[in-house]
């Protein structure tokens, strides 16, 4: 049995590559290719889609304005989600429990829900097709998640580094940038790789707080496929190129996937 | 875990996060709370329902399909999910170079934005040109996802399969990996069977992760929106309209907010419960 | 019950070893007699666990061959070697109960269950075990939990050996004597070979009959705990031994007799070492160098209190001499004369003592 184990996972990848084939395959497709006959992989090699999508900025803008939100999404949710999963793995305090508990109900909010309240808001305060409106607004699901992993890295690490650290006379920020930070950098590492994976594959919200200028590139497609006809070739394209972020953030912290899951308090 | 001290001065440390949250989080709460019990007709003005629309809602028919449409999804991604992907996790290396390939290629999926998971699924399901339609109609089945429900909650199922089976893959892996060899070799000098280990060993140290497993898909597949959105558009008819895809329709589509606001806070209210009692539930029988 | 012989053991990790240092374990020759109390004794990462693993079956050596009494069982696996091993961390099956727990290699081995009952009740009585017999097992305390495991290998009628891996490391301080106890209690009971893996010197000279101190991949010496401490055959065993360890000190040759610092030492042998060394030293234990009028000049640099004794750090030249001094004697400051018990004083080659035939 043992001998055969491998078959399962390797039939599972397989499984998974198979829609990604298929993609980068029509991607390289000439429209005429494509529609009008089945073919395993391109016959006539172009890559006509992609010079269409480097050279219109309404698409490369759009992969930007995806990055740009994403990013800063990442950087706010780490940022305030340190200081809290901190108070969280060391201190008791009025509340304490409650709030990690409404902070984590956040996450079970459906975005359909919020996505009409949040178009409202961001048009209330002016900030409506901004970058920073849409990372506000995952900041939401991506905040308690942050706060969530973090603080089981934290609570891995020994009280009696920071008891130490303030023994030696270290204040409270600087103990937390010099010393703490560099030991929880992993967790750190596995939390910014959440924050940005929820945020970049999300599109109800993205979508629905832009219009033009931090218009996504995922709502670049949709407008395409809806409006100028079935461009196949070129949407396919556009879609290969968002999994390259994505495949290069998992291959940075390929060793940290794993211990980020399992840690983290239930 | 560490002894914790007492210390309100902690409240510092996680105000910017409950403002940032609450932000977020309470106006538009309240905005959709003040919906669900008015009336308005444009221009600002409203008029008090009362609970009038929690009314309507519970008594739609259309609510009530959606409803039952998006619990039998739920379940059968939970059914077939949570033991094909712990059966991955269970079969995949411990160590060597292969874990690293075999976790890069599996959290692939998870890493492409929604719509585009739909839209690689519509092209890749589409019965003439599709790599799987072609396949299947080629082999006898009549496939048609853009006109038979039988065969779009197929593909809906299918693709969903694909997208998210690699979470629980993940987690169950790191659950695994977290289990000290000792349990193994005391496992060995016992002479247990390799189904003893994975049932008095495996499973019992996994439980923990298949928690978390089974809370995020039931949340997430619960919430789901974009991928069917992209790919079936809640069709043919109304087959594969899911909870949130109706919800949709009500606010931004017809922009009945009233009805849209009080189906927000039930549908809300519905993954809390249950996720409330799932966790009570497990974790009551952890203590005992 | 059986004896336990190692020959000519080695083991590697890697696959192709070449060098000296890949070698997890050195050519070995080892009896282990019937019914004797082991410890294995050294440093974190000398090779003890991986010796633990050979004989339990866990790990086939790399080459050289195990036998239980004239049996050969290299090739056998662990589970029909009839070894109970306990390891570092508590190992027990979290859903069963301490009943199952106990039941679980018997029933593996498709034992009837109306045999088994008075078995588990046995053993369990014998670990004190037979009040939390229906309680999952998942909930009791550590060294509850190292009892099972330990339960889990007595349970067959006919144990080969006990194998322990710093069974007491996770245990509370105060508990780790009664458990201790209770262990010897057992091998009294059981008569079976014990095997004990520390790196704890008070645990190993408490439990064991013999002492094995490993170092480097390789066995620097069996011998009971008073052999250990008077007649170390390494200079490793005299600084791992004690505390403080002995005193290392290098000394020459000088008219067929040793010299340090150009003053002559008596030693207890008259054995000479053979040529072709590259290191010549002599160790004397602090317990055997005093103060006296006229010996070795040195310097007195620190005194530490220890309880019934005191530490006196003293150096002549760049070599460090500790002795001790009995509570309440008087310590001169500044310079001193230091003597050595030509008895406790062993002259070592590149590290082996060269009173006796080298190893």
């Amino acid at each position: 049995m043992k001998r055969y184990k491998w078959l399962a996972p390797t039939f599972y990848i397989v499984f998974l590559m198979l829609p990604i084939y298929w993609l980068l395959n029509m991607s390289f497709k000439t429209t005429n290719e494509i529609l009008g006959s089945f073919t395993l992989w391109p016959r006539k090699f172009t890559l006509e889609n992609y010079t269409t999508i480097f050279t219109d900025p309404t698409w490369y803008n759009g992969y930007f304005n995806s990055l740009t939100y994403v990013g800063i999404n990442t950087i706010i949710s780490v940022s305030v989600a340190l200081p809290a999963a901190y108070a969280f793995s060391r201190y008791r305090f009025l509340g304490d429990k409650h709030l990690f508990f409404w902070l984590l109900t956040n996450r079970m909010a459906p975005p359909a829900v919020f996505a009409l309240p949040f178009f409202q808001l961001y048009s209330a305060v002016e900030m409506f097709d901004t970058h920073i409106a849409v990372a506000m607004a995952h900041a939401l699901f991506n905040i308690p998640l942050a706060v969530w992993i973090l603080e089981g890295f934290m609570s891995g690490v020994p009280k009696e580094l920071d008891e130490t650290a303030y023994v030696d006379g270290y204040s409270f920020p600087r103990f937390f940038i010099k010393i703490f930070i560099p030991v929880i950098i992993s967790g750190i590492g596995v939390a910014a790789f959440f924050c940005f994976m929820f945020s970049w594959v999300e599109l109800l919200l993205a979508k629905t707080l832009t219009s033009v200028a931090a218009k996504p590139i995922a709502a670049v497609m949709t407008r395409t496929a809806s409006t100028s006809g079935y461009e196949l070739g070129l949407l396919a394209a556009a879609g290969s190129l968002t999994i390259i972020p994505g495949a290069f953030v998992i291959y940075f912290v390929r060793n940290y996937i794993a211990k980020g899951f399992a840690l983290g308090r239930v | 875990m560490t002894q914790k001290t007492t210390h309100q001065k902690a409240w510092l440390l996680v105000t910017p996060v409950v403002v940032l949250v609450a932000f977020n989080a309470l106006i538009p709460l309240m905005t959709v709370v003040n919906y669900s019990f008015q009336e308005t007709f444009g221009n600002n003005i409203f008029f008090w329902e009362g609970t009038h629309w929690f009314e309507e809602v519970l008594h739609s028919d259309r609510f009530a399909a959606s409803l039952v449409r998006q619990i039998v999804f739920t379940t059968i991604i939970l059914l077939i999910e949570i033991p094909f992907g712990v059966a991955i996790a269970l079969s995949m290396p411990r160590k060597g170079p292969w874990v690293s390939v075999c976790l890069v290629m599996m959290a692939l999926p998870l890493l492409i934005p929604w719509n585009v998971v739909g839209a690689m699924w519509n092209i890749f399901a589409l019965p003439d040109i599709g790599l799987l339609g072609k396949t299947l109609n080629s082999l006898g089945f009549d496939y048609d996802y853009t006109q038979q429900p039988f065969s779009a909650w197929f593909t809906v199922i299918l693709m969903d399969v694909w997208h998210w089976t690699s979470l629980v893959v993940l987690l169950s892996y790191a659950g695994l990996s977290s289990i000290p060899e000792a349990y193994y070799q005391a496992a060995k000098i016992d002479g247990a069977s390799p189904w003893a280990i994975i049932r008095y060993i495996e499973l019992p140290k996994m439980k923990r992760v298949l928690i978390i497993a089974f809370l995020l898909r039931f949340m997430d597949s619960f919430m789901i929106y974009t991928e069917p959105f992209v790919l079936t558009g809640g069709g043919p008819g109304n087959a594969t309209t899911f909870l949130s895809i109706d919800l949709v329709k009500v606010a931004l589509g017809q922009f009945d907010l009233g009805p849209a606001a009080a189906m927000s806070l039930i549908y809300f209210l519905i993954i809390l419960l249950t996720c409330w009692l799932f966790y009570t539930l497990t974790m009551k029988d952890e203590a005992q | 019950m059986s004896k336990i012989s190692l020959r000519q053991l080695k083991h590697s990790y890697l696959s192709n070893p070449s060098r000296d240092e890949d070698w997890a374990l050195k050519s070995m020759d080892i009896e282990w007699s019937d019914g004797g109390a082991y410890a294995l004794l050294g440093p974190s990462g000398c090779g003890k666990t991986t010796l633990l693993n050979i004989i339990s079956g866990l790990l086939v050596p790399s080459s050289g061959r195990i036998l239980f009494d004239d049996e050969d069982v290299t090739d056998t696996p662990p589970e029909q070697r009839n070894i109970a091993q306990v390891f570092q961390f508590p190992v027990v099956y979290d859903t069963m109960t301490v009943y199952d727990n106990l039941a679980f290699p018997l029933r593996n081995r498709g034992i009837a269950d109306s045999d088994i009952g008075p078995r588990v009740s046995e053993i369990a009585h014998m670990l004190d075990l037979e009040n939390t017999l229906q309680s999952k097992a998942a909930g009791l305390t550590a060294d509850a939990k190292q009892k099972i495991s330990l339960g889990r290998g007595l349970i067959r009628s006919d144990v080969n050996a006990i194998l322990f891996d710093e069974p007491l490391t996770v245990i509370d301080p105060h508990l780790k004597w009664v458990l201790r106890s209770k262990l010897k209690e057992i091998h009294r009971r059981v008569g079976s070979t014990m095997i004990y893996v520390t790196h704890d010197q008070t645990e190993a000279m408490t439990f064991a009959d013999q002492v094995v101190v490993m170092h480097e991949g390789t066995v620097v010496q069996i011998g009971t705990p008073i052999d250990l401490f008077e007649k170390p055959h390494h200079t490793f065993v005299g600084h791992f031994i004690g505390s403080p360890g002995m005193n290392v000190l290098p000394c020459n040759f000088v008219n067929g007799g040793p010299r340090f610092a150009g003053h002559p030492i008596e030693t207890a042998g008259t054995a000479r070492p053979a040529a072709g060394y590259s290191r010549l030293e002599f160790g004397v234990r602090p317990e055997f160098v005093s103060f006296c009028a006229d010996g070795i000049p040195v310097e007195i640099e620190k005194v530490k209190d220890a309880g019934r004794y005191r530490i006196v750090d003293t150096r002549n030249g760049d070599v460090r001499i500790q002795l001790l001094v009995p509570e309440g004697a008087s310590v001169a400051s500044g310079s001193a004369h230091i003597q050595f018990d030509p008895a406790h004083t062993q002259i070592y080659a590149d590290g082996w003592i060269v009173s006796e035939p080298a190893p």
